[in-house]
């Protein structure tokens, strides 16, 4: 068999067991949400219908019997599971609509958020990182590490509160809630540009947050890589130091940086939570909030199953896209 | 150079031991530096800091001193902060210590089991936690635990890894003692260091989570905490400034002062890393 084929194996073994692993880890989720309706305190049909729905007795007979859940436990996590894959991921009785519904309105805001959120803390996050190492010891190093303490250290809702207090309420300069003028109806350009003036504030505020976080791990490898021996090869061979850090060791730097960022995908969403309760942002993290308020818990399951779900498929974009990058890993294989 | 000397010579660790100190003094001294409920009224509703020297930092809408509710909250952050972690801690070292000790397929199911909870969005799955079994300072504690004791059990398995062909414990292995021992009397003290250094940060990531959860609404409505106070101050943020500004203050120092006792005890115990990181 010619080389190539059995690398393309492996490949395709790869993706298979990376596929798998994914699918798994969601039917996991699917699990622990049923347990945790069946754990929580009370009936599993009130909990199912949430607080609005729970007074209504025909509603309850009815969810009973959907889920049969008067049958044992297997059954009704058959029940369960079978409805979430095949998309139903309950129905929220305050808001009359079905649960996958609500969270597929919202989706779109807070992929437009955490994105842009991402982009810019990646961005700013290497660049600080990259002086901080380059300047190692200097005043510049000193106050970028105490920057990034601070903002690591600082509750994101805090921040984003914070934010509001300067640069609406006191400066003016920047609109503090939702999406977009509410009543205004723009459209085209006009609309973009608008949304674009609201999104400064969340976005920079849950940037913020994980700006500190890559700014630490870009230092941190960008020193591990400059101790190896292929910079001090180039050192010797009298290659400027900018030229150093920009063609060899960011570019090694690069691959933990990525790999943290995805890892980090999880705690994105965590931050849009909180994000979007602060500004009125009509993202899932404030679907989630409302669906607090009211008790309305087959919404806020839905919500968890469909972030860990985004997670899942982050990560899984990302193991596939390293592969495809650095041929050298070969992550568990 | 010994360890505390190593420690001290951290200026920003001491700094953070001094920070540290005083909360823990404010916490632990709060029932006699303001006696009485931080939920009653006590002065004239939304007095602004500086008003009056009673109330040092003001007063919110119902006229409850943002002292006293600062002070009261700091027992509640520390609380829930160091016990989540010494939970978290003991599910880590346990699941830890026996992946990496046995190896093989108990080894396999258990960094699954990891992996996945590794992977869940932590914050939102506490949330989802503490909504079902209803906000109290026993299920906020537990959800934090839950959702923290990943990296531990990771960092446990691989000394235990490491540690396990050591000769110290082959001879303990030829000695015939016990599995069990051998983990606990043998293997596990040699990794107490990145143990502590990787808790203490977590408690300062646990009094983070605690905040936001209580922020918004998931705190035990018994007990006066930081996050409540900015929850609570949310929509008075152009009248009352000092109502959500304090509070915020307050988790920030604190969280400031263990991250840098954090970092301080990493180089004291890690010395060969010191050159590396400045």
């Amino acid at each position: 068999m010619p080389e190539g084929d059995g690398r393309n194996m492996k490949s395709l073994d790869f993706i298979l067991r990376r596929l798998a692993k994914a699918f798994f880890v969601v039917i996991g989720v699917v699990i622990l949400n049923f347990l945790l309706i069946q754990l929580a305190p009370g009936d599993p049909a009130a909990v199912m219908a949430g607080d609005a729905g729970a007074g209504d007795a025909e509603y309850l007979a009815q969810l009973r019997a959907q889920f049969g859940l008067d049958k044992p436990l297997p059954v009704q996590l058959w029940n369960y599971l079978s409805g979430v894959l095949t998309g139903d991921l309950g129905y929220s009785y305050r808001n009359q609509l079905p649960v996958l519904d609500l969270i597929m309105d919202r989706l779109p805001a807070t992929l437009l958020l955490t994105g842009c959120a991402l982009v810019f803390s990646l961005v700013f996050g290497i660049l600080f990182g990259v002086i901080a190492a380059w300047r190692r010891g200097g005043v510049l190093d000193s106050t970028i590490m105490f920057g990034a303490l601070l903002f690591y250290a600082t509750p994101l809702f805090w921040t984003a509160l914070m934010a509001v207090l300067l640069f609406s309420i006191k400066l003016g300069w920047l609109p503090p809630f939702d999406m977009e003028t509410i009543g205004a109806n723009l459209t085209g350009w006009a609309r973009v540009k608008d949304i674009a003036w609201h999104l400064v504030l969340p976005v920079v505020t849950l940037g913020l947050f994980f700006t500190a976080i890559y700014t630490r791990l870009t230092r941190a490898s960008m020193l591990e890589v400059m101790g190896q021996d292929f910079i001090k090869t180039a050192r010797a061979k009298g290659v400027p130091k900018g030229r150093i850090i920009r063609r060899h060791a960011l570019r090694n730097a690069f691959l933990p940086i990525f790999t943290f960022a995805s890892l980090q995908a999880g705690q994105l969403v965590g931050g849009a939570v909180l994000t979007e309760t602060v500004f009125a942002w009509p993202g899932i993290g404030r679907l989630m909030f409302d669906a607090l308020l009211s008790r309305d818990y087959p919404v806020l399951l839905g919500v968890f199953l469909i972030t860990a779900a985004m997670v899942v498929l982050v990560n899984l974009i990302a193991d596939l896209l390293y592969r495809f990058v650095d041929p050298r890993i070969e992550q568990g294989a | 150079m010994s360890f505390t000397r190593r420690f001290a010579a951290h200026p920003g660790a001491l700094i953070g031991l001094l920070l540290l100190a005083a909360v823990l003094f404010i916490a632990a001294f709060a029932g006699l530096l303001y006696p009485g409920d931080p939920w009653q009224s006590v002065g004239p509703p939304l007095l602004p800091p500086g008003g009056d020297p009673l109330y040092p930092l003001g007063t919110d809408l119902l006229g409850r001193d943002i002292a006293a509710g600062l002070a009261h909250g700091a027992r509640v952050s520390l609380l829930i902060g160091v016990i989540s972690t010494m939970a978290a801690v003991l599910v880590g070292v346990v699941l830890g210590a026996i992946a990496g000790f046995f190896g093989g397929w108990v080894d396999d199911l258990l960094m699954r089991f990891t992996e996945f909870f590794q992977t869940i969005p932590a914050f939102a799955m506490a949330v989802v936690l503490v909504a079902i079994f209803t906000p109290s300072i026993t299920s906020i504690t537990g959800a934090i635990a839950i959702v923290s004791w990943p990296p531990v059990a990771r960092l446990v398995r691989a000394e235990f890894m490491s540690l396990k062909s050591r000769e110290f414990v082959q001879a303990a292995v030829t000695l015939g003692q016990r599995p069990l021992r051998i983990m606990f009397s043998q293997i596990l003290p040699n990794t107490m260091s990145p143990i502590i250094v990787t808790a203490s940060l977590m408690v300062a990531t646990a009094i983070l989570t605690e905040s936001s959860l209580s922020f918004l609404g998931l705190g035990d409505r018994n007990m006066m905490s930081w996050g409540y106070m900015i929850g609570a101050a949310r929509t008075m943020l152009r009248e009352a400034w000092w109502l959500s500004v304090f509070p915020g203050v307050a988790i920030l120092l604190t969280v400031i002062a263990i991250n840098l006792i954090g970092e301080g005890l990493n180089d004291a115990v890690n010395p060969h890393l010191r050159g590396r990181k400045d």
